[in-house]
């Protein structure tokens, strides 16, 4: 059984005009699995997850959470099921262990209050009032609460944003923990490095669909191409025809280029073997009488993936 | 990270409804300012007012004269007409039983009660006003006994031993001052106030801080939840009650003349209705902004003419049907017939209906309006 599965979702909201936030989406995510949905803001990544975890009720198309329906079940799964929402404001004047254990109360079965604590890093943290605590231990203490019912599936909502990179490495070290212990995790992100970090597969979704499906290796061998080669030059700009042609170079869509405030040309290469690529390369560009101003070879990440597929920089919003 | 070993599992929870009460009362108590505008304010506003009510000088002493001998003999000519004379006061004619009950209302400060063979003052020993009238009205009795003295004539009824004509009696029919309209009035105005910020304000906080959402998307029961706001609320306001009314005895003597029980009914009434009511404004308003403007927009017309202050008698006729029918003035009027007057259910149960017809008409519309997210 797939914990989550859910076919040609749709949700429009009602407007002027009407906002179709979701537009067909599939998705399936395997028990145990850790699910990334990678998308800009405004793609429908928070619709989507709160459709799923029955927040929200679809235009129409079909959800199942754990085998289950939230119509005739709802009341089941959310026993099952654990949630981050991008921005809670957990009461202030309340202490952590009391706010566990009023969450710790809605669930037939679940964490001890001491071991929701300590699966987050918390210990010391214990007795301390919400109001007192920096943003990540918050999102951790919001963790806890997702975790107090011993869910068997995580719906993490931007589980790091906003917060600092100590922070987001401690977040991230709670749900690898999680995903240790065999928990399904769905989770939304809008970085490339927590997506390629944590999830085993991923689904980038831009305008309400699902627009690239697979793990982040294979997304970044398939979109992104092995490795990049990012060259900076001045003067005479290099013959692109002539460069596309050279030993290694892939697909001639994977280069882009831009001419820079200073004067200076930008080339971005997809090749496969960099270092057949560089010698003829920098051989043609001293032909042309071009200066050699930067040389950078790097590995594609998911950035890459999702510019070549959107042609846009994920932290751009969706026009 | 040992995982195995911290992820205990155990299947015996806390009361849900019970931990949602304890986060509601801790929420309160952390707070020093909701605990000075809930519970010291209204105090503030008691003393201020009863104080200032108090001090006010009497310009006329309101006396109210009772014939008690039958026919109308000598006596009762010659005390209106000596007590009539007499510049600070303001005579009126009662029949004995609506005299005694504007003395115990207040508005009158002293009632002369003419018997054939002498006079009886009865004085409302709690209101310096009525100690003040008994000196100004004794004192004119005695000169007309020295004036007509002086002419020699022994004959006139109110001279001669005018002193053992007169009689004293001290009632306490405590109820009638300003600050024994005032408290119920205050009591009153606490159970709006309450009962909208109570579950209005609190409810709105939630759904602005994504904490109702957070909440829903848990197996909590809804009906668990609603309840340990009005269960809360409840909780809090018995102290309220406690502190208000026993400071308005200790510092006041206000006492309560009706039945305990039938206060407890009323009051009750009275929360429940503002809590419905409380409801219905939050079911919606997804702003601090748009729930404070709610709030306001209900309970300040009911301020100015529900009687908190000063008797709602005082706005025209033609719109009293309007103002009877509001809650507060119905829980007003309850209030000041159980505390000040000793009504019963008989005389009450109108305005109590009035309230649990609020109440039920709030809570259907608010729970058909309500939006968790």
């Amino acid at each position: 059984m797939e914990a989550i599965v859910c076919q040609n979702l749709v949700k429009t909201f009602p407007g002027k005009p009407p906002v179709e936030a979701v537009r067909g989406l599939d998705l399936g995510v395997g028990m145990g699995e850790c699910f990334g949905i990678l998308g800009p803001n405004g793609a429908g990544k928070t619709t989507t997850l709160e459709i799923l975890e029955g927040l929200q009720d679809p235009t129409s198309g079909d959800v199942r959470v754990l085998g289950k329906n939230w119509e005739m079940d709802g009341a089941e799964i959310r026993q099952r099921i654990g949630i981050t929402l991008q921005e809670t404001r957990l009461s202030e004047k309340q202490t952590v262990a009391e706010t566990l254990e009023l969450f710790r109360s809605f669930y037939n079965r679940g964490l001890t209050l001491d071991a929701s604590i300590a699966i987050v890093g918390l210990e010391s943290k214990r007795d301390s009032r919400i109001s007192t605590l920096s943003g990540g231990q918050k999102q951790r203490v919001a963790l806890a609460c997702a975790l107090v019912g011993d869910p068997d599936i995580l719906f993490l909502d931007e589980p790091s944003t906003g917060l600092d990179p100590q922070s987001r490495q401690q977040v991230w070290e709670v749900v690898r923990a999680l995903k240790l212990r065999g928990k399904t995790i769905l989770l939304t992100t809008h970085y490339m490095d927590e997506a390629e970090k944590l999830c085993d597969r991923l689904a980038v979704v831009d305008h309400g669909k699902v627009i690239a499906l697979g793990t982040p290796v294979e997304l970044i061998r398939q979109w992104g191409g092995g490795n990049l080669i990012e060259l900076g030059t001045f003067g005479p700009e290099p013959r692109r025809e002539e460069i596309l042609q050279l030993p290694g170079v892939s697909g001639a869509k994977s280069v882009t280029d831009s001419r820079a405030a200073d004067g200076t040309n930008h080339l971005v290469l997809r090749v496969d073997r960099p270092h057949e690529t560089i010698p003829p390369l920098l051989a043609l560009v001293e032909k042309s009488g071009a200066g050699l101003s930067s040389l950078n070879v790097r590995q594609a990440t998911l950035e890459d993936v999702f510019l070549a597929l959107t042609g846009r920089n994920l932290r751009d919003e969706t026009p | 990270m040992n995982l195995d070993e911290q992820l205990e599992v155990n299947s015996s929870p806390q009361s849900p409804m019970w931990q949602l009460i304890l986060a509601r009362v801790r929420d309160f108590y952390r707070e020093p300012a909701a605990i000075f505008w809930v519970y010291g304010f209204p105090l503030v506003l008691a003393v201020a007012l009863g104080t200032a009510f108090r001090d006010r000088p009497v310009e006329r002493i309101p006396v109210a004269v009772t014939n008690a001998a039958g026919s109308p003999g000598p006596l009762w000519a010659e005390t209106l007409e000596s007590l009539g004379k007499d510049p600070r006061i303001e005579l009126r004619i009662l029949d004995s039983s609506q005299a005694s009950k504007e003395l115990a209302l207040g508005k009158t400060a002293l009632v002369v009660e003419v018997e054939s063979a002498g006079l009886v003052l009865k004085t409302e020993k709690n209101r310096p006003e009525s100690a003040l009238a008994q000196g100004v009205v004794e004192a004119v009795l005695w000169k007309t006994k020295a004036g007509s003295a002086s002419q020699g004539s022994g004959s006139a009824p109110v001279s001669g031993k005018a002193e053992n004509r007169i009689r004293v009696e001290e009632t306490a029919e405590t109820g009638g001052r300003y600050i024994d309209f005032l408290i119920p009035g205050l009591l009153g105005m606490n159970l709006m106030g309450g009962g909208l910020w109570g579950l209005g304000y609190v409810t709105v906080d939630l759904r602005v801080r994504k904490l109702l959402k957070r909440l829903i998307a848990t197996p909590m029961s809804r009906v668990d939840f609603l309840l340990s706001l009005v269960l809360g609320r409840m909780g809090f306001l018995l102290l309220e009650i406690m502190i208000l009314l026993g400071f308005a005895w200790l510092a006041f003597d206000v006492s309560i003349h009706g039945s305990v029980a039938t206060l407890a009914l009323t009051i009750l009434a009275g929360a429940v209705c503002f809590q419905a009511i409380g409801l219905l404004v939050a079911s919606r308003a997804t702003s601090y902004e748009a729930v404070s403007g709610l709030m306001n927009l209900t309970m300040l017309p009911m301020y100015v003419l529900s009687g908190v202050f000063f008797s709602s008698d005082r706005f025209p006729q033609v719109v009293q049907p309007l103002i009877q029918a509001l809650p507060l003035t119905a829980l007003n009027a309850s209030l000041r017939g159980v505390i000040n007057e000793g009504s019963g259910l008989a005389e009450i149960y109108g305005n109590l209906l009035i309230l649990f017809g609020w109440a039920a008409a709030a809570f259907v519309l608010a729970l058909r309006l309500f939006r968790w997210r």
